[in-house]
């Protein structure tokens, strides 16, 4: 809008020094400038640096012979295969440890969470008791006392714990069943995903007549009918049971079947999950107490008998206060795994620390690791997030 | 022949309904109190017959002088108490200016000094220590004393303790060649390593964090980028592995002839590490500050720095104290990750002690000491910083 014509309002242009579209381009020029000099001086450095020990940057050596042995794996490998493998059994021991953590600190959080807030005063102060504690020490600590004063000291294989349910537990670690998958496993599981079809249908039918305002609830108890239905079943009709446990049999020396959790791995897991569920424990009381006393109330109100209220009223509302926050705990939790190496768990990290120092090349394996504790965040992240646009109320 | 005589009424007062009320006030209630009491006396009687019989203390009073200073100079650890009753001094001081808010921190600190004067008491490094907890113990109480009275004004006690953070590092680090002679940072250990670690750590990042995060929400698309960068590629990773990178591949980086020792470097890490989570929190307290306040500075004619400075941040900062604290405790417990690079802070003295011939297989004793150690200390900046909260009234403004 150039006002030329009034010569009392004449568009008198600032000079560029004090012009903002001016200034905010330079400025950004030159913090980019700066950061992109800042960061060519590391790599010369770098270069330089591994230039006189007579490296240079590359990955060349994930194809190398690895030469070290990996105490557990969940695929195959031995000290003669590459370190770029050394290095995926690194990851899956990582993804494996934050896996089962993380289901297993969201149950004991979401029980310790729900107990604090009961109305039985003793439950709720010895709840209380375990989260401050717990919260207030830190998780290294932890997982010494638990690794060193607890699975350590604990009796020789021929003295084995024995827990109900052919559960042991030794100096050695822990031997649960370990299922066992028979030949007509996938045929079960075919089967069974039939029969979770027809659940899903069924829902998908039993929301629609909700919408519709006729009456639902027969068609959701029917379709899980069906699933369970399929599931017994299939087991009986495919013959030989498509699963069995192999339980794990005191021996001379150790013990033989079953499925044996090392004491590093039972130690790091115990640890990460008692921790981290102290803290769910209160993201999950924090969400529930979110809910509004008069939601309580309406739902009463209304006849709502107790498990529904809790059912349809009050964890749909809690759910969305609290899936951001637990977001950020399994998070912790994925990153906290890295402290296997205290315990002497093979995870990424600890892999990662054995491949630095057998190749020499520290710079371009910690870049790597780094990366993928990022990715295994930025999944994680995207993933809770997908989950969260779900539970979060629409708004017109 | 009926009457309608109503039954008397249930007590609904005194111990009886009290208990009847909270704990048997159902089949599952009840059912769960037994069980929990059941639980409480088995941990209790466990716990107490092993650290009145079982346990060897002695391995931590021995070694008390290594838990608290690790391998300072003996000659030199009066520089140590120096610093210590500065700390004392102006926490006192503060818990009576200040008010409320710091008073629990005093307190705490007072106990804490309380306890290891007990406890250097039953060991053998020597009265002179006892009076030096007690001097520390008794001097926070009356520089509570003297803030309630208000013998020091507000301004001047926030310049000491801005004043007291290099006093104390030039105190404990020394120089070359003057009267306090250098003592390096590999002799720096146990406590003292650990406070100073998390310390320095949480004061330098939060400039950084500050400038973070005022990045992230800036209209310029380059700093926008660049802090978000940072913050999301550092919170995307555990602290060990900066550390790591810290210790180990910091030297790949530096021309040849800069040397910084391991726990300098050990606390840059710490730092660049906690700056991204101070960002994320002071993000948390600028998105709350209302966006007309922005356009009325604009409108006043005030620039994005003055608007930031005089308008903004005095209110975000405010409104994340609490959270910072939170942060800081959380700091505080991360130090322990300096173990795995092997410097020698609480828990790291605590693996060496353990090393020692005669205090072999002391696990628990050395573990339960440095946790409780840690619990203190946590527990006791958790309830202030709720205290803080509802002080501040965050969230109810």
């Amino acid at each position: 809008m150039t006002q030329a014509g009034h010569p009392e309002h004449q568009h008198v242009a600032p000079p560029p020094w004090r012009d903002v579209r001016v200034l905010r381009v330079a400025v950004q020029m030159v913090v980019l400038l700066a950061v992109a000099i800042g960061i060519a001086y590391l790599i010369n450095n770098l270069t330089t640096a591994m230039g006189e020990r007579g490296l240079s940057f590359g990955y060349g050596f994930l194809d190398r012979r690895a030469g070290f042995e990996i105490g557990e794996s969940p695929i195959p490998y031995s000290a003669t295969d590459t370190y770029g493998q050394a290095f995926i059994v690194g990851l899956l021991n990582t993804l494996f440890v934050s896996a089962v953590g993380i289901v297993l600190a969201t149950v004991l959080g979401v029980l310790v969470g729900v107990a604090r807030l009961s109305p039985n005063w003793l439950l709720s102060k010895v709840a209380a008791g375990y989260v401050e504690v717990i919260r207030n020490t830190p998780l290294l600590v932890q997982l010494f006392v638990i690794y060193f004063a607890v699975l350590l000291q604990l009796p020789a294989v021929r003295d084995a714990i024995a827990l109900p349910g052919s559960i042991f537990l030794n100096q050695r670690g822990l031997f649960v069943p370990g299922p066992q998958l028979g030949t007509t496993f996938g045929t079960w599981l075919v089967i069974l995903g039939a029969g979770l079809a027809i659940a899903i249908a069924a829902r998908a039918v039993a929301a629609r007549r909700e919408a519709a305002g006729r009456p639902s609830h027969r068609f959701g108890l029917l379709g899980a009918l069906a699933f369970i239905g399929f599931a017994v079943g299939g087991w009986i009709l495919v013959g030989e049971p498509p699963l069995t446990f192999d339980l794990p049999v005191p021996g001379r020396f150790n013990f033989s079947g079953g499925l044996a959790l090392s004491t590093s791995f039972t130690a790091l897991l115990a640890g990460l999950v008692i921790y981290t569920a102290a803290f769910i424990a209160e993201v999950v009381r924090g969400g529930i107490q979110a809910v509004r006393r008069g939601q309580l109330e309406a739902a009463r109100a209304l006849g709502l008998s107790e498990g529904d209220t809790l059912r349809l009223v009050v964890f749909p509302q809690a759910l969305r206060v609290i899936v951001p926050p637990l977001t950020s705990q399994y998070l912790n939790l994925a990153k906290n795994s890295s402290l296997a190496i205290a315990v002497g768990y093979p995870d990424l990290f600890k892999v990662g620390t054995t491949m630095a120092n057998q190749t020499g090349q520290p710079v371009p394996v910690i870049v790597l690791v780094m990366g993928t504790y990022l990715a295994i965040s930025l999944a994680t992240s995207l993933l809770m997030n997908l989950y969260n646009r779900r539970v979060q109320v629409l708004e017109r | 022949m009926t009457t309608d005589t109503l039954a008397p009424p249930r007590a609904s007062i005194g111990p009886v309904a009290w208990l009847r009320k909270n704990l048997f006030s159902s089949v599952v209630s009840s059912l769960m109190t037994v069980l929990m009491t059941g639980l409480l006396l088995a941990v209790v009687i466990g716990i107490g017959q092993w650290a009145l019989s079982e346990a060897r203390w002695d391995v931590v009073t021995r070694n008390l002088r290594l838990f608290l200073i690790g391998q300072y100079p003996a000659n030199q650890a009066w520089r140590i108490w120096l610093s210590l009753l500065i700390l004392s001094g102006l926490s006192g001081l503060s818990a009576g200016v200040f008010g409320r808010t710091t008073r629990s921190l005093a307190v705490a600190l007072s106990a804490f000094q309380a306890i290891l004067a007990g406890l250097t008491a039953v060991s053998s490094v020597g009265p002179l220590i006892v009076v030096g907890f007690v001097v520390n113990a008794a001097l926070v109480w009356v520089g509570m004393v003297a803030g309630l009275r208000r013998l020091v004004p507000r301004r001047a006690l926030t310049i000491a303790w801005f004043m007291s953070i290099p006093v104390t590092f030039l105190l404990v680090s020394g120089f070359a060649g003057t009267p306090l002679p250098a003592v390096g940072s590999n002799l720096w250990g146990g406590l003292l390593l650990t406070v100073l670690l998390a310390a320095i750590g949480i004061i330098l990042s939060f400039p950084l964090g500050v400038l973070l995060a005022l990045g992230r929400r800036s209209a310029l698309p380059a700093m926008r980028i660049l802090s978000t960068a940072y913050i999301e590629l550092i919170r995307g990773v555990p602290l060990v592995t900066i550390l790591f990178m810290a210790d180990i591949m910091l030297p790949f980086f530096l021309p040849g002839e800069i040397r910084i020792d391991r726990v300098m470097r050990a606390m840059g890490g710490i730092t660049l590490f906690s700056a991204a989570y101070v960002a994320e929190n002071v993000r948390g307290g600028l998105q709350a500050i209302p966006t007309g306040q922005i356009e009325a500075a604009q409108a006043l004619g005030l620039s994005t720095a003055r608007t930031n400075i005089h308008i903004v941040l005095p209110q975000a900062l405010r409104a994340v104290i609490p959270a910072n604290v939170g942060l800081f405790i959380s700091l505080l417990k991360d130090t322990t990750l300096v173990t795995i690079i092997g410097l020698m802070e609480l828990l790291g003295i605590g693996r060496a002690i353990l090393a020692q011939p005669e205090s072999l297989g002391a696990h628990l004793e050395v573990y339960v000491f440095v946790g409780a150690v840690f619990f203190v200390l946590c527990y006791a900046m958790s309830q202030a910083s709720y205290r803080l909260e509802s002080a501040l009234g965050v969230g109810t403004r």
